[in-house]
């Protein structure tokens, strides 16, 4: 009774702030407050399972009974949150770097500060569940099984890359994640189709279609809502709320800024994005929803981007510096289990040392290898290739010139 | 005019050839696909027959352009688990246009599915399930209306598979009405072909009799990449003979392969969908009153497009004409003229031209409308003319 009246007066006034000038910081009601998890006796074991308990502010529900608070994990489970994490923004600082040393060509768009939705989801789903995202999608690739060097390798147009340096930062690929789509809100409906296929294919797997608090206002954003309630579609809509569509703030895009409660129809749940633990118990919980045959849920991941929409964009012209700097001390996922498992001393600072060397040396050591890749020929075999699926091509492509035309068959 | 004006412009192509750098040769083109249609050789038999009496014989069966779109509908369905249809009134209405009639009864709601008016919103759901395995057909009421959805087959079907380095295809087929229509006016006729056509990663094909509806769509159903059948509606109620082949359920056409309607050493026509049927009255009337042997291409296949069949024909007629009811700029029959000046420039003996629908949006009043697209007499009359008759 207490938690869900504290959590609609956190809701109401989140509500309030968002539609104030930004001179208020308006994300005070989106605590991670950590010091309200809870945790019981932790075991010795790094694969043995114990409880935490969220804050109770972690979610908060749309027409349907919210996830437990209770969040059964294990020592190894955490670390390698925190590493993933830790992994992730290492790698997009890389990116940032690269690209600021001009070898990154055309659009860059990083996910600092958003880690704990990549990673809290990939917790809690397998392989053979679904993700598709819009054109943040490096952390999602990364943890969907793309390799570090294969990442940066396609940022640098590299023969090795993860799209053999076909489809840049935008449109990357893996086994069951679907990129990667540069057309805002052009992959929720598709990632409504591969949840319909998952089900067409009589396969338990629930279908992540995440896309962002702009794409929220896309028309066919809508459209897949409807299908997929009528059909009874195993997809989790899955908006990452980061407060602004590029420069627009969330209240001056959407007359409704609670984005979990846009499916009207469909239950929803708006979820501490910030917060790695709360992302991964949502998440289980909504896949359990998805695939026993209740239909969609839409969900909204509150979070928050340090860097500015792309990398032409500073990111302080729609918000204050004081707002973002407010964010990374208060807020910050990373930091927030760092400090959450050295209370609990399940890590000690010399473990978080090695893992940060570890980290770093990986990625450095990767982002080298991927610098080191040769570019692809600049051959027109490479140029034409996988148009069409191989062996299925037309017997020629046209190049720029009669001469150029280029024939599959030689 | 005809006669007079290419000399110095050719004489300049000759000596620019000359400086090309081993351009490829039309030769090259001429290579015959790895993929031979099952049942060509019959194909073949049957097409100089049709040329012959256009008419079928009495003991070969016909179908609509609608049996024979159904038909294929319904192989594919049988075939293969993983295809499904879906649209707008494709399952309990029977189809707008009753071109998927008795596959709800057949195949049931799992795979005969009736999607709410939201082009966008199953063209991309279509596009996610083909994504992730599944071979969807996805029926536009008419291609008019998949403009709403004309993001989901470029962005995201057609370009996926480039996008990914060729990890991940994309294997659906979009199919439905396009082009003109009668009395519906400018929302409801517009022809889409150049559109499509244009894209790298699509292929598209425009059926104009009953063995290419059958053909097309059973092959575009077949191909791992996302294909565009363009029909149209004014043909679903027309008959035309089925050859024995095109009876069985493992007929496909090829794309990239045009097909001779009726010979002819005069005159080549060059065109698709309709046109092609409006362009055959044309050469009989030009035969009748003329004695000219006009060569008819129905081009069957838009992208990729059987180039080399036109350049054959144009190397015996000297004379070429583009037919389609397209608008003129930028479309099919300008692509056509392009291609002619590039492969065709010595063989022609007169300036390519093009018959194609007017540059004005479709009007609704019958005569304005008939002033808007191709029609039989007008080709007649402009082939007359080109050939100074």
């Amino acid at each position: 009774m207490l938690a869900s009246q504290s959590r609609r007066a956190a809701l109401t006034a989140f509500r309030s702030a968002s539609r104030k000038p930004l001179t208020v910081v308006p994300l005070r009601t989106i605590t991670t407050d950590a010091a309200e998890w809870k945790v019981g006796n932790v075991p010795e074991g790094n694969d043995e399972t114990f409880t935490i308990k969220l804050a109770a502010d972690s979610f908060d529900p749309y027409a349907i009974e919210p996830p437990s608070l209770e969040l059964q994990t294990t020592k190894n489970e955490l670390k390698s949150m925190y590493r993933d994490m830790a992994v992730v923004r290492r790698m997009e600082m890389a990116a940032d770097a690269l690209y600021k040393e001009r070898q990154i060509r055309g659009f860059c768009h990083l996910s600092i500060g958003q880690e704990a939705v990549a990673v809290g989801m990939e917790k809690a789903i397998t392989p053979d569940d679904q993700v598709i995202t819009a054109y943040r999608c490096h952390g999602f690739a990364y943890m969907r099984g793309g390799s570090i060097k294969s990442i940066i390798a396609e940022l640098l147009g590299r023969r090795e890359g993860i799209a053999y340096g076909k489809g840049g930062s935008m449109h990357m690929f893996a086994k069951s994640f679907f990129g990667g789509n540069g057309i805002v809100g052009a992959q929720v409906p598709v990632g409504a189709g591969i949840g319909f296929a998952m089900k067409y294919l009589g396969r338990k797997n629930t279908t992540f279609a995440l896309y962002g608090d702009g794409a929220a206002n896309q028309g066919q954003v809508f459209e897949a809502y409807n299908m997929a309630k009528l059909w009874d579609i195993p997809v989790v809509f899955g908006c990452e709320n980061n407060k602004y569509g590029m420069g627009t703030a969330m209240n001056r895009s959407s007359a409704l800024t609670e984005y979990h409660k846009r499916g009207q129809y469909i239950p929803g749940l708006k979820v501490n994005g910030m917060d790695v633990l709360a992302v991964k118990a949502a998440c289980a919980w909504a896949k359990g929803h998805t695939i026993s045959g209740k239909g969609p849920l839409v969900m909204e991941f509150l979070t928050y981007r340090y860097g500015g929409h792309s990398m032409s964009d500073p990111g302080t012209t729609y918000r204050t510096r004081e707002e973002i700097s407010w964010v990374r001390t208060n807020q910050d996922a990373i930091h927030s289990i760092r400090k959450r498992l050295l209370e609990w001393q399940i890590m000690s600072e010399e473990d978080f040392r090695e893992i940060d060397k570890q980290v770093r040396d990986e990625v450095d050591k990767e982002v080298a290898e991927a610098e080191a890749a040769p570019v692809p020929d600049n051959t027109a075999r490479i140029l034409f290739e996988d148009i069409y699926t191989r062996g299925s091509e037309p017997d020629w492509m046209r190049g720029r010139t009669v001469e150029e035309t280029f024939y599959y068959k030689e | 005019m005809s006669a007079a004006r290419p000399m110095a412009t050719r004489l300049l192509s000759r000596s620019l050839r000359t400086t090309f750098n081993g351009p490829r040769s039309i030769a090259s083109l001429a290579r015959v696909p790895s993929r031979v249609p099952t049942g060509s050789t019959n194909l073949s038999r049957f097409a100089a027959q049709q040329t012959r009496t256009l008419a079928s014989a009495s003991d070969v069966k016909t179908y609509t352009v609608r049996e024979a779109l159904n038909e294929a509908l319904a192989e594919e369905l049988e075939a293969d688990p993983k295809v499904f249809i879906l649209g707008e009134e494709v399952a309990q209405y029977n189809g707008a246009y009753k071109v998927t009639k008795g596959l709800l009864d057949r195949f049931g709601p799992d795979r005969v599915i009736d999607t709410p008016i939201t082009e966008s919103g199953f063209a991309g759901l279509a596009v996610g399930a083909a994504l992730a395995g599944l071979k969807p057909i996805t029926e536009f009421m008419t291609w008019n209306f998949a403009m709403q959805a004309i993001d989901q087959i470029i962005n995201s079907a057609a370009k996926t598979h480039y996008m990914s380095g060729g990890i991940q295809p994309c294997s659906i087929t979009f199919r439905g009405p396009n082009g003109f229509a009668a009395g519906v006016a400018a929302q409801h006729s517009q022809d889409y072909t150049a559109w499509y056509g244009s894209i790298p990663g699509l292929k598209v094909v425009s059926p104009w009799s009953s063995e290419d509806a059958k053909g097309l769509l059973k092959a575009a159903i077949r191909d791992p990449n996302p294909v565009v059948v363009l029909e149209n509606e004014l043909l679903y109620g027309q008959s035309f003979p089925m050859s024995e082949a095109a009876l069985k359920d493992d007929f496909v056409l090829p794309f990239g392969k045009a097909k001779i309607e009726r010979v002819g050493k005069d005159v080549t026509l060059v065109s698709l969908s309709r046109c092609v049927g409006q362009c055959l009255t044309a050469a009989e009337k030009l035969k009748s009153q003329y004695g000219v042997e006009a060569e008819v291409i129905n081009l069957r296949s838009i992208k990729p497009m059987d180039v080399e069949a036109i350049i054959n024909s144009v190397k015996k007629t000297g004379n070429l004409v583009a037919v389609e009811s397209g608008f003129p700029s930028f479309g099919v029959a300008s692509e056509i003229l392009a291609l002619s000046m590039e492969y065709m420039f010595d063989y022609l003996d007169s300036p390519a031209q093009r018959v194609t629908g007017a540059e004005v949006p479709t009007p609704y009043a019958k005569g304005l409308e008939a002033m808007s697209f191709p029609d039989e007499d007008l080709i007649f009359k402009k082939v007359a003319q080109l050939l100074r008759v």
